[in-house]
């Protein structure tokens, strides 16, 4: 069959399936399960009250529970046992852990990740704060926001191709037509470059590529942010004689200082889960490799799973306090 | 602080200054690769993208017509070949200069008449047209070579386009991929809203036991790698038969995207008005009714922004379709996969990569420049709250 005649008939059947449901499941529960009417009316009215709830969440706590609830202690368990042939498993307690951290390949990962952790962010925030404040003011200030936030539409595959393609070396002698290599010899470079195969600086052009998708995340955010300061705080510090570089730093900063941190989280999680940048642009060679990589390979190439499920609990380790951090805010902020 | 006149002139060309550069930093990237898709390959390979966009300045080396077969005899011992240079090239653009040594470029002006030497000369016009002349010892052999000072304008092409979407003998091509995507993309879009949208609304509305905790657990999964899924479901995905496939990737997506769904969702439902829920309460309205009558056409912006959300990410996704879609058959494979593969295997190949990347990018960027006030608006409400 046509997979797009199969996807139509699956967005009929999807859709139809969902409506049907809530429809359907609501109408049992008020005509036939708890009727309003006759001596328990009243008693019927509130039970089915009590249990509409559950039937508007059921489906989403189904797909949640599967999906991304189960998976966490399946992989969690995954990571203690060892695969053998005839799909048989064996309890091997912190083995594949051991096993893993010995594994030169994958101190290079958990380095290179946490340069990740400390750069990407970083820069990404600073660029967004930077242009959230350079085109606040600014008549044509919307044009460049929506210039900067657009990499956000582009896939991180497709900013692969785009950054290859600044980062391609030709031979000496025939006309450079990567631009970095064209401007570093233009400015007095020696001879031209293969960027990705240069053993620690390459990270970091590998992280120039999600920065470069990030900043506009952090920009729009930052820019509503700044906007919400109150005008009064600022014009106090004008009176005050504070010039433009002290109201920034003193007057702005602080009192976006929450969403500075919400932004930086945001950008703290993709960046640990980056892996089609370095799939699509390295691949992990010339020690660039990074967690979920690494993970793949595992998992997909080496066919190691109880490796591969050691190195995604590691992942979710790393994300372990934002999660905690999130909930806590979020419990705060509903009472 | 608004009033930009009372800034001095220098810090507002400063600031200017400052912002072009930063949206130029933004913008080239993409631009190059834009640009490199309407270049031949000969083209990209020849010069940087930055440079096809004025005319080109280059030298081209031609031979004039073979004396032997085109020479005419003017008698005295006289001969001459007379054409066009360009004959037989395919060329537009201006001639400059010419000369006919490699040393010595652009050495005459045009419609200049060369002496070579011996009474043999050689006059070329700014057309191209050339005339020859000397002795039967000069005019015969080897034709003269001439070297040409030519500037070509801006010279693009929608070739790559058409071999890369509908060059039926390319079986790189990314026709099928595209509509494997869209395949992808659209259930995978659709079903989380309408799964979400109703969770959220009794997240938002309707009072359980429990419901705080719920709450708390779906902002807790927000941030769970989906790294972590991966080998649980497809092992469960292949004990429940469905393997790898369409239906396991539509599930995925659904699944992956319902946490940031319902978050987005409750978030916008909870600043609806109360008043308008509690009078349709009394007018007798079910929660169901409430909910599709009134909640659901209210929360049309927060829809909009999580289906662009959704829609960008499964159309840029790479890891799920991976995992969960591709098989062995490779009848399945979607753009993200079809651009890695040719980055593997044609990599120096720019003309079928930049326009393959920009086939994939574009649809996802006519999506981010219509809807950009939803996309923006989701953004806020997912993260400054």
């Amino acid at each position: 069959m046509n997979p797009a005649l199969q996807g139509l008939i699956t967005i009929i059947i999807g859709v139809g399936g969902c409506v049907g449901y809530f429809y359907g499941a609501n109408l049992f529960l008020d005509k036939v399960l708890f009727r309003a009417e006759g001596p328990n009316a009243g008693r019927n009215i509130n039970r089915a009250n009590q249990i509409r709830p559950w039937l508007f969440l059921m489906p989403a706590l189904l797909a949640l529970g599967i999906y991304l609830a189960y998976p966490v202690f399946a992989t969690l368990r995954l990571s203690f046992l060892e695969r053998l042939p005839g799909n048989q498993y064996a309890f091997v307690g912190f083995d594949n852990y051991t096993q893993m951290f010995a594994e030169p390949k994958f101190m290079e990962a958990l380095r290179n990740n946490v340069l990740w952790l400390v750069i990407v962010p970083a820069a990404a925030t600073g660029f967004g704060l930077l242009a959230a404040q350079l085109t606040d003011r600014l008549r044509w200030g919307n044009i460049a926001k929506s210039i900067i936030f657009m990499p956000m539409a582009i896939s991180f595959v497709g900013a692969a191709v785009i950054f290859k393609l600044i980062y391609e070396a030709r031979p000496e002698d025939v006309a450079q037509i990567g631009i970095l290599n064209h401007l570093y010899l233009t400015f007095g470079g020696a001879e031209p470059q293969q960027w990705l195969q240069i053993p620690f600086w390459n990270s970091f052009f590998l992280m120039a590529v999600l920065i470069w998708i990030q900043t506009g995340f952090a920009m729009v955010i930052l820019s509503a942010a700044l906007r919400g300061i109150p005008e009064e705080t600022v014009e106090a510090a004008i009176i005050d004689g504070a010039n433009p570089f002290q109201i920034f730093f003193k007057i702005k900063i602080p009192q976006i200082m929450s969403t500075i941190v919400v932004v930086w989280t945001t950008i703290t999680i993709a960046t640990l889960k980056v892996f089609d940048i370095v799939f699509a642009m390295t691949n992990g060679q010339w020690e660039t490799q990074v967690l979920a990589n690494y993970m793949y390979d595992k998992l997909f190439r080496a066919n190691d799973w109880g490796m591969g499920s050691a190195s995604a609990m590691i992942i979710m380790l790393m994300v372990t306090p934002i999660l905690v951090w999130n909930v806590y805010n979020a419990r705060k902020e509903m009472q | 602080m608004d009033a930009m006149a009372g800034r001095k002139p220098a810090v507002v060309w400063a600031l200017n200054i400052s912002v072009v550069l930063l949206v130029a930093l933004w913008l080239f990237p993409t631009l190059g690769l834009l640009i490199s898709s309407f270049r031949t390959g000969d083209q990209i390979t020849a010069s940087g993208w930055w440079s096809s966009l004025f005319p080109a300045e280059q030298t081209m080396q031609i031979r004039v017509a073979d004396p032997d077969d085109n020479r005419v005899d003017l008698g005295n011992g006289r001969f001459m070949v007379e054409g066009n240079i360009f004959e037989g090239a395919d060329f537009e653009g201006e001639l400059n200069a010419w000369g006919t040594s490699s040393r010595r470029l652009g050495e005459f002006e045009t419609g200049v008449t060369a002496d070579l030497g011996d009474g043999e000369t050689l006059t070329v016009e700014a057309d191209g047209s050339y005339v020859w002349e000397g002795d039967d010892d000069q005019i015969s052999g080897r034709a003269q070579r001439v070297f040409l000072d030519v500037v070509t304008p801006p010279d693009f092409t929608l070739e790559n386009y058409s071999f890369v979407l509908f060059d039926e003998n390319n079986s790189e091509g990314m026709a099928k991929a595209f509509f494997n995507t869209l395949t992808v993309v659209i259930p995978a879009t659709i079903i989380p809203i309408l799964i979400a949208a109703f969770a959220a609304y009794a997240l938002a509305w309707m009072d359980f036991p429990g419901r705080a905790i719920l709450i708390a657990v779906i902002v807790g999964l927000l941030v769970v790698p989906l790294q972590l899924a991966l080998i649980p479901l497809l092992s469960l995905h292949n004990a429940i038969g469905i393997g790898k496939g369409y239906l396991g990737v539509w599930l995925a997506h659904t699944g992956f995207g319902l946490p940031l769904a319902i978050y987005l969702l409750r978030n916008y439902m909870v600043g609806l008005p109360r008043d308008i829920i509690e009078n349709a309460k009394v007018d007798g309205a079910t929660d169901f009714q409430i909910f599709t009558k009134i909640i659901l056409p209210l929360s049309f912006p927060a829809l909009a922004s999580f289906a662009i959300f959704q829609f960008l990410w499964t159309w840029n996704d790479l890891l799920v379709a991976l995992v969960f879609l591709i098989d062995a058959s490779g009848q399945t494979t979607v753009m993200t996969k079809q651009i890695v593969e040719l980055l593997g295997t044609r990599g120096g190949d720019w003309e079928i990569l930049a326009t393959s990347a920009f086939v994939s990018i574009a649809v996802p960027l006519a999506v981010f420049f219509a809807m950009q006030k939803y996309l923006v608006r989701g953004l806020l409400a997912g993260s400054v709250k």
